[in-house]
Parts: structure tokens; C-alpha cells; sequence
């Protein structure tokens, strides 16, 4: 469902007011300051059990290490050059992985939907691939490639491309015929049309399916550098358990949390920022 | 007449396109790592026997429900008074998004930890990667309740379980579908990365004892099977959305036709 109504968030008039209405409204901004203060407080909270649930002995602290010693770990850790050397060869793979995926996708996308017969033929064919978990070829990367980065690319290029490529469906699908006829009417060119009509229209759709196959990208690389042990944050998960490091486990869990987060909030503010002019130009089409 | 083959050749043109390529390549390169469709079928019918699968296969299938099924009664459970409190919502979002935002897979070792390598480890570690989409998903859906409907619930005196059942979950369960939808395809990632990372049995334990002693196509027919896995539970899913969502379907289309 995100698939059909998501993309619609972006663009419906009705959101537009919502989102910027509570930071307008006074009122609302008295009621927005609580609400961080309750978020710190709830993060607080979190880690005060987290330091307490061991420290009392409710479990083991060989298997559940205080919150304070995690965050000491992971301020070491921190410091350590191979834990940004693994951060990096993750942001990689995952950024390549993912550049891979939305490219052909795009490109693959705007073709397919654009010609009736080829969506006709390879329809059975993407809902047949599509449903596939790209962990099933964990074996053949790890055959293929070993530990080479390539095993992870494998699996993150065909999530994320799946995602990206039905959102871009959708997207060429969903082109207004009116706007259509009328370019075709002023003479524009099929370069121009797919230029200034398809394109805007598809554009929340893929910036939809970019934020779906950033999320699931991130999850494939640590999958594959956790269970076939390509370079990254995974791999040293991976290591830091069979060596029974359970502290630095922790705080790289913490980590790979916290790269999840900025992933989101990058896509989200790219997809902010490219979609400014959206409800606007809606809103003078309406009036 | 023409009408039923052209849909046919639409349907299954493409795949057999591809899996003729795929013959055609497989025979000429001699890669090892490539066996011939046929050889893959054949042997399909070898390693998958009903021995097996009722070995192997099944206790994954059940982990896998069982750890999707808790993930979708915690998650909606959890989700509908956090959805209805602003205050709790505000308390708890920061935490809950740090949550959703760990990649589900750095669980297994984690888990590991705590419940052994066992099957209860599996389903642990499959509820708790499930339940963060669920969740937040369901959270934003009873936030989103028509205003409109909830002041005349509250006027005709519509509470309790009644107003819960006919308007919280059902004007959030296209949300909650959207998270159940996102939590399966993780719920299958799981199963098999606790299986390959740890096991002695199951599935993803099985396809990578094959792909360790090089035995290429008994690996491949792994990988088909997943694949038809992924694929029937996509399709029941489908099935399931289809039912419980239309309403919803019907009202968009509505709605789009009226514009």
C-alpha cells in the first residue's frame, strides 16, 4: 500500500496546509517544545532501564551490558581507525549499490512505462522476479565473489532496483492525459514531453521508491557483510560476536542505528527539498 | 480466440525468452557455476523430496509465521494507544525511529546472544526486525483518523471496542497493510540470515552446507525454492490485502472517478 498511497502524500493539495500549518500556528509551537522535551525524556527513560535491567541483575550482564558501558565502547570504538574504515566501505556500497540500482531503474522505468507493449510483456516477468528475496542469492555472491565488495553490490542492486522500478511505473503511468494532449497539441518533442510532462509527474513516485530502496539497500549491505563477510560494519558485528566482544556488539548495533537514521534524514531532506515546487504548482493549476 | 493467445504470449513470452537464454548460455559456456534450467529441474526433484521439505522447509515456513504473526499482534497492539496519545507518541517516536532505523539483520547477533541458536532465537529475532514497520505504521494511521468521523462517533456515543474496531483499526488498516506488507519481505530476510549465521537445520542452513561443498545445482534449486517462497507468500498476501483493503480500494476509485 505505502506503493499507491505514499506517492500520493506529496503531492495532494490537503497535505500541503499540514505541513506547514503546526510550525505557523502559535499555539502549535507551544505544543511543539513539550514534544522534544518528551522525546529527550523517553530516550532518557530508555537508557535508564537499559543501565538499570543489568546493573540489577535481571540479565546477565555478559549478555546485555550496561547502557553507560555500550556508549563507553562505542566512544572508543569511535576512535578506532578500522571502525571508520568498515563505516566506510558500508556508506559505499550501500551509496554504490544503491546509484546502481536507481539508474538502471529509472532509465529501465521510463522506457517500459512509455511503450505500452513492452509494460504488456514483462509485466508477469517483474511480478514474478520482484517478490524474490534478494537474500536467496547470498550463496551465488558468495560463490561468485567471495568477500569482494561485489557480493554485497550483488544484493543490494537487486533489492533496491525492484523498488525504485515499480515506484517509476507507477509514476509514467500516472501522467495526466490532458497535460499530454496539450504538449502534444503545442508541438512539443517526445524528448520534451518526457522532459517537462512524464517527468514531474513520475518524480514523487521515484523519490518514493529512492527512500524505499535507500532503507532496503542499507539492510542488504549489513546482511551481506554479516553472513558472507565483505568488508563493513556487519563483518565487524560479525567478529566482535564469535570473539564474544559483547559491549562492542552492542555499540555497533548502536552504529549501523544510527547510519539507518542519517540515511533517512538525507533521503527525506533530498526529497523535500526536489519536491518544494510540487503543492505549488498544484495549487495554480486549481486556481 | 486471438485475444486469450495474445495475453498468453504477453504472460509467458518473456519467460521463456529468458530462461531459453539462460539455456542457451548455460550449455555453451560450460561455467560451473551455471548449470543448464534442466539440469536444475531435475535435480530440483531430487534434493526438495517430501522428506525434506517436512525437515527443512517447514519449520522455517512455521518460524517465519509464527515470528510475523506476533510481530503484527505486538506491533498493532502497541501501535493503537501510542497512535491515540500525542503526549505518548511525543515520548516514545525518538526511541521508536532509532529502532526502525537498525538495519533488522544486526539482530541475529544480538539474539544469539540471548536465546542460544534455537528456534525460539528465530522467531525472537523475526519479530523483533518485524514489529518496528507494524508499529510506526499503525502509529501513524490512528493518528490520521478522519477528525470528522471520530466527532460523530463520539456524538452517537460509539466507544470501547466498538469504535476501536469499526473506526481506529479499520480507518488505519490500509497504514497497518502497508507495514505488514514491508514487515513480510524482512520477515523473510530473517528467517533466512538466523539460519545462515546459526543453525543446524532449516533452509538458509541447508542452501549454504550446499553452496560450502560446491554441490552447484542442489545450491540453485535452494534458490529457486526461496524464490517460489517469496513468491507465494507475496501472492497470499496479496489475496489477504485485497480482501481486508477493499473498501478502501473501492472509495479511491470513487473518489478518482468523480474527479
Amino acid at each position: 500500500m505505502t506503493t499507491v498511497t505514499a506517492p500520493t502524500t506529496p503531492a495532494g493539495p490537503a497535505t500541503a496546509p499540514a505541513v506547514a500549518g503546526p510550525a505557523a500556528t502559535p499555539a502549535a509551537r507551544r505544543r511543539e517544545v513539550p514534544g522534544v522535551a518528551l522525546g529527550v525524556l523517553g530516550v532518557l527513560a530508555f537508557l535508564a532501564v537499559w543501565e538499570v535491567v543489568p546493573r540489577a541483575g535481571l540479565v546477565r550482564a555478559t549478555y546485555l551490558p550496561p547502557a553507560s558501558e555500550v556508549l563507553r565502547t562505542l566512544a572508543r570504538e569511535a576512535g578506532r581507525a578500522g571502525f571508520w574504515t568498515a563505516m566506510g566501505d558500508t556508506v559505499v556500497a550501500w551509496a554504490l549499490g544503491l546509484a546502481i540500482a536507481f539508474g538502471a531503474a529509472v532509465v529501465l522505468g521510463f522506457v517500459v512505462g512509455a511503450v505500452p507493449v513492452l509494460r504488456d510483456f514483462t509485466a508477469s516477468t517483474v511480478e514474478f522476479l520482484r517478490p524474490i528475496p534478494s537474500v536467496a542469492l547470498i550463496p551465488l555472491a558468495a560463490l561468485l565473489f567471495a568477500t569482494d565488495i561485489r557480493s554485497t553490490l550483488l544484493l543490494v542492486v537487486y533489492a533496491a532496483f525492484w523498488q525504485v522500478y515499480v515506484q517509476v511505473l507507477y509514476g509514467v503511468v500516472d501522467v495526466d492525459p490532458v497535460a499530454e494532449d496539450t504538449a502534444r497539441s503545442y508541438g512539443l518533442s517526445r524528448w520534451s514531453r518526457v522532459r517537462h510532462v512524464t517527468w514531474p509527474t513520475a518524480l514523487p513516485y521515484v523519490l518514493t521508491g529512492l527512500r524505499l530502496g535507500a532503507a532496503v539497500a542499507l539492510i542488504l549491505a549489513v546482511t551481506a557483510e554479516l553472513v558472507i563477510g565483505s568488508p563493513g560494519l556487519g563483518q565487524e558485528i560479525a567478529v566482535a560476536e564469535s570473539s564474544g566482544a559483547t559491549s562492542v556488539v552492542y555499540a555497533l548495533v548502536i552504529a549501523t542505528g544510527a547510519l539507518g537514521v542519517a540515511v533517512n534524514v538525507v533521503v527525506r531532506l533530498a526529497e523535500r527539498r526536489l519536491l518544494r515546487w510540487h503543492p505549488s504548482v498544484r495549487g495554480e493549476v486549481a486556481a | 480466440m486471438t485475444r486469450v493467445a495474445l495475453r498468453a504470449g504477453q504472460v509467458l513470452g518473456l519467460p521463456v525468452v529468458l530462461v531459453l537464454v539462460w539455456w542457451y548460455a548455460s550449455v555453451t559456456s560450460q561455467n560451473y557455476y551455471l548449470p543448464t534450467p534442466g539440469v536444475i529441474a531435475s535435480t530440483f526433484g531430487h534434493v526438495w523430496t517430501a522428506d525434506r521439505l517436512t525437515t527443512d522447509a517447514l519449520p522455517s515456513v512455521v518460524r517465519l509465521l509464527t515470528g510475523f504473526a506476533l510481530a503484527g499482534v505486538l506491533g498493532v497492539a502497541l501501535g493503537v494507544p501510542i497512535g491515540s496519545s500525542p503526549r505518548l507518541r511525543a515520548l516514545t517516536e525518538p526511541v521508536l525511529e532509532f529502532f526502525r532505523a537498525i538495519p533488522p539483520p544486526v539482530l541475529v547477533p544480538v539474539l544469539i546472544l540471548f536465546a542460544g541458536i534455537d528456534g525460539t532465537m528465530k522467531v525472537a529475532v523475526i519479530v523483533s526486525g518485524c514489529v518496528w514497520p507494524i508499529l510506526l505504521n499503525t502509529v501513524e494511521g490512528v493518528r490520521a483518523v478522519d477528525p470528522v468521523l471520530a466527532d460523530t462517533c463520539r456524538s452517537y456515543g460509539i466507544r470501547g471496542t466498538t469504535r476501536l474496531r469499526t473506526l481506529v483499526l479499520r480507518s488505519a488498516s490500509p497504514q497497518i497493510m502497508a507495514g505488514l506488507r514491508q514487515a513480510l519481505s524482512i520477515a523473510i530476510i530473517l528467517m533466512v540470515i538466523s539460519e545462515m549465521f546459526a543453525a543446524s537445520s532449516g533452509l538458509g542452513f541447508t542452501i549454504v552446507q550446499f553452496q560450502r561443498s560446491f554441490a552447484i545445482p542442489e545450491m540453485w534449486t535452494g534458490i529457486v525454492l526461496l524464490g517460489l517462497l517469496g513468491f507465494a507468500l507475496a501472492m497470499l498476501f496479496g489475496v489477504v490485502e485485497r480482501r481486508v483493503l477493499s473498501w478502501y480500494h473501492g472509495l479511491r476509485r470513487t473518489a478518482r472517478g468523480s474527479d
